[in-house]
C-alpha cells in the first residue's frame, strides 16, 4: 500500500486552494500511518472546522467532521469508547487554539492516546483571513489590519506544559521530518502532538509579502530553528533571534496514559 | 420477578440507563443532575463501561456522540446552564443522525437562576434550541418509576430513530425519594445496522438509515454539513439541503402517533388538565380530592413530538387547563390543536403548583 491508497478518489477535486501547504501535511500524515501497518476499518479520524478540518472527509475510513473546536472532546469519546481504535485528529490553529483551546489542554492532561495533526497557518483560511491565536505580532489579517497587536501562543509549549506525552514542530518544508515526527506520534503511547507550519498563500501570504508560496516555504525553512541548534545556542548565551520558531522532537515522555489499547 | 427499592429519582435514572445497556457517560458536574453521574461513575466501570468527567457541557455531549458512533449506548446528565452550552453538539446530533441520550434535570432559569429549585422552563428549548430546522423526541417523567422506566425508553427510542432524545425531568422529580418496582430485565430495540453495500445515509421507507459503526470497515464519513446520501458534504445544493432537512423532522415528525405516550382520564369530562412532569402530581391530587367533580386529565410522558392527536380524546372539554412550572410553553403548542380555549397554569419561584391554584382555575372558569 501506498499512502495514496488510503484517498477517497470519489471526493476528488478537494477544496484547497492552489499552493495550500495543508496537503503536504495530509500526504506526511497518511505516509507515516501507511508505514504504521494500520488497517483503514481500524483507523478513525476527527476533526473539527476550518480548512484542515476537511481533510477526513478525502480518507477512506471512518471519520468524523464535527464542530468547531470540539474535535478532541469527541474523539476522547470515540477513543474512550473502542480503546482498539487508531485516532488521528486534523486541526488549525483556530480550531485548536481559540474555540477549542479548552479541549486542548484537557486533552493534554489526560494524556489520552491521540494523534492531534494542527496545520497552523496562523490565520482563519475558511472564513477569508481574520487573526488567529497563531498570528504573529505585527502581522495583518482582516481583523488585524494595523497589524496583530496580541502575542501568539506557542502551541508547542502549550502542549508540553499541559500534559502530552509526544510534541513535535515541523513545516510544510520539511516534509521527511515531519513524516517521521507523526510516525513517531502514532506508535507514542497518550497524547501525540505534531504542529506543521503551513503556507497559506489565499489568506496569509497575500496580506504578509509572502504572495509567492515559493517564498513562503523558503520563509518557513529559514525561519527554522532546529531545537538542537537552539539548545547549543543557549549553552553558549546565544540570544536567539525573535523572528525564528523552534523545529524538531520537543518532548518525548512517558506518563500515564489514557485510552490506550490494551496488547 | 421485581425487586422494591426506595430511591431518588436521579439514582432511578441511572440505574434505568444501566438496565438499558448505557455503556458510556460522558458528563460535567451541574445541580441538580449530579447525583446521576456520581452514579454512573461508581457503577459503570464495574460493568465494563465508560464514565468520564469531561472539562465542559459542550465536550460532554460531544464525547457521547463519539462514543455512539463506535456503537455505545451513550448518555450525559445535565441542568439548564450545562443544557444551553450542548445545543452546538446537539444540533449535530440530530444532523448526523446519531442515537444518544441527554438527561435534564430542569430547574430555574434563565441563566444560573435557581440551582436547587425545579422547573420546566427549557420544554421550548427541548424542541428549538439549536439552530435550523430539526426534531428531536422529549420525555417528562412525573415519578421515580417513570424516571427509571422512560431511561430506558429514551435509549430505545434514540437507537430506533437515530436521534438525541431528552429525559426532561425536574428538580422535584430528580431529587424525591420513592419506591420503585425494578424489573429483572427491561425490552430493547437495537438500531438498525447500515447493509453492507448501501449508502450510510440513504434511508429506508421509515425515513430512518442503516447505521454505519465505526471499525466496521464501513467507511463512513459523518459531517455536520449538509450531505448527500454518501455522507459526503453537499453545502450549496438546495435539493439536498431541503430533502436532507426534510426528512430529519419527519422521520419523527412522522411517528408521533407510533411512540405516542399518554393517558387519557375521563376523556367525558368538560373540563381537563394537561400535564407533564412534576405537575402531574398535582392534577393527580386535585383529581383524588374532587371525585365528584367533572374533571378530565391528559397525562403526557412524551412532549416532544407533541401528540396532538391525543386532544381529540376530550370531545366535550370546554377548557383545557395547563399547569406547568414555565410561562405555559407547552400550552402554547396544545393552542395550536384545539378550538376551546387554553387556560395555562404557570408556576414560577420553584415550587409545584398547590392544588388550590388548579382548583382556583377551574372555579375561575366554569
Amino acid at each position: 500500500m501506498s499512502f495514496e491508497d488510503w484517498y477517497r478518489q470519489d471526493r476528488l477535486p478537494h477544496i484547497y486552494c492552489a499552493g495550500c501547504g495543508n496537503g503536504t501535511v495530509i500526504n506526511c500524515t497518511l505516509a507515516a500511518i501507511d508505514q504504521m501497518g494500520w488497517k483503514k476499518e481500524e483507523t478513525v479520524f476527527v476533526s473539527g472546522i476550518g480548512c484542515s478540518s476537511r481533510a477526513p472527509g478525502y480518507i477512506l475510513t471512518d471519520s468524523l467532521h464535527t464542530t468547531h473546536g470540539r474535535a478532541l472532546a469527541f474523539a476522547t469519546g470515540v477513543k474512550l469508547a473502542n480503546p482498539n481504535l487508531n485516532i488521528v485528529v486534523f486541526t488549525g490553529d483556530g480550531d485548536l487554539a481559540a474555540i477549542g483551546g479548552n479541549h486542548f489542554i484537557h486533552a493534554c492532561r489526560r494524556n489520552i492516546d491521540l494523534t492531534v495533526v494542527c496545520m497552523n497557518n496562523q490565520i482563519y483560511g475558511m472564513t477569508g483571513g481574520q487573526g488567529s491565536p497563531t498570528t504573529p505580532l505585527g502581522c495583518l489579517s482582516t481583523t488585524t489590519p494595523y497589524g496583530c497587536a496580541e502575542m501568539p501562543f506557542d502551541l508547542c509549549e502549550l502542549a508540553t506544559a499541559a500534559g502530552a506525552n509526544y510534541v513535535s514542530r515541523w513545516t510544510s518544508y520539511h516534509v521527511k521530518e515531519l513524516e517521521k515526527a507523526v510516525k513517531a506520534g502514532l506508535e507514542t503511547p497518550g497524547f501525540s502532538f505534531i504542529e506543521a507550519l503551513v503556507q497559506c498563500p489565499t489568506a496569509f501570504g497575500r496580506r504578509n509579502k509572502l504572495r509567492q508560496v515559493a517564498d513562503h516555504v523558503e520563509y518557513l525553512r529559514s525561519h527554522s530553528l532546529l531545537s538542537v541548534k537552539r539548545d547549543r545556542m543557549l549553552e553558549k548565551g546565544e540570544k536567539i533571534p525573535e523572528d525564528m520558531f523552534v523545529v524538531g522532537e520537543l518532548t518525548r515522555r512517558n506518563r500515564p496514559a489514557l485510552g490506550v489499547k490494551k496488547p | 420477578m421485581t425487586r422494591t427499592e426506595f430511591w431518588q429519582g436521579n439514582t432511578a435514572c441511572a440505574e434505568g440507563a444501566l438496565a438499558a445497556g448505557c455503556n458510556f457517560f460522558g458528563g460535567y458536574p451541574i445541580t441538580p443532575s449530579t447525583e446521576i453521574a456520581e452514579h454512573m461513575a461508581v457503577k459503570l466501570p464495574k460493568k465494563g463501561g465508560v464514565f468520564i468527567q469531561m472539562e465542559d457541557e459542550i465536550a460532554s455531549m460531544a464525547s457521547i456522540i463519539g462514543a455512539s458512533w463506535t456503537g455505545a449506548r451513550a448518555m450525559t446528565a445535565t441542568s439548564g446552564p450545562g443544557f444551553s452550552l450542548m445545543m452546538e453538539n446537539i444540533g449535530f446530533a440530530a444532523m448526523t443522525e446519531t442515537p444518544c441520550v441527554v438527561v435534564n434535570v430542569q430547574r430555574g432559569g434563565p441563566s444560573t437562576g435557581q440551582p436547587t429549585m425545579s422547573a420546566q422552563g427549557d420544554m421550548m428549548q427541548a424542541r428549538f434550541g439549536s439552530h435550523g430546522d430539526y426534531a428531536i423526541i422529549a420525555l417528562c417523567p412525573a415519578n421515580v418509576q417513570e424516571m427509571y422506566e422512560l431511561t430506558v425508553k429514551a435509549f430505545n427510542l434514540a437507537d430506533q430513530y437515530r436521534v438525541p432524545v431528552f429525559l426532561m425531568a425536574d428538580e422535584t422529580i430528580g431529587h424525591m425519594r420513592e419506591k420503585i418496582l425494578i424489573p429483572d430485565t427491561v425490552g430493547r430495540i437495537n438500531r438498525k445496522p447500515l447493509v453492507p453495500g448501501t449508502l450510510p445515509f440513504k434511508a429506508d421507507a421509515d425515513l430512518i438509515p442503516g447505521f454505519g459503526q465505526f471499525g466496521t470497515g464501513q467507511h463512513v464519513h459523518v459531517t455536520g454539513l449538509t450531505h448527500d446520501e454518501r455522507g459526503y458534504p453537499c453545502a450549496t445544493n438546495p435539493k439536498v439541503h431541503a430533502s436532507l432537512v426534510q426528512r430529519l423532522v419527519d422521520k419523527i415528525e412522522n411517528a408521533r402517533d407510533d411512540m405516542a405516550d399518554y393517558d387519557i382520564i375521563n376523556p367525558d369530562a368538560s373540563q381537563v388538565f394537561i400535564a407533564y412532569g412534576a405537575p402531574v402530581r398535582t392534577v393527580q391530587q386535585v383529581m383524588h380530592d374532587n371525585k365528584d367533580k367533572d374533571i378530565g386529565f391528559l397525562r403526557i410522558r412524551i412532549v416532544w413530538p407533541f401528540p396532538g392527536k391525543a386532544l381529540a380524546a376530550f370531545r366535550n372539554a370546554r377548557h383545557f387547563f395547563v399547569p406547568e412550572m414555565n410561562l405555559g410553553q407547552i400550552a402554547r403548542e396544545i393552542e395550536r390543536h384545539v378550538r376551546v380555549p387554553v387556560i395555562s397554569i404557570p408556576k414560577l419561584g420553584g415550587e409545584l403548583h398547590a392544588p388550590a391554584e388548579l382548583i382556583a382555575a377551574l372555579e375561575a372558569n366554569l
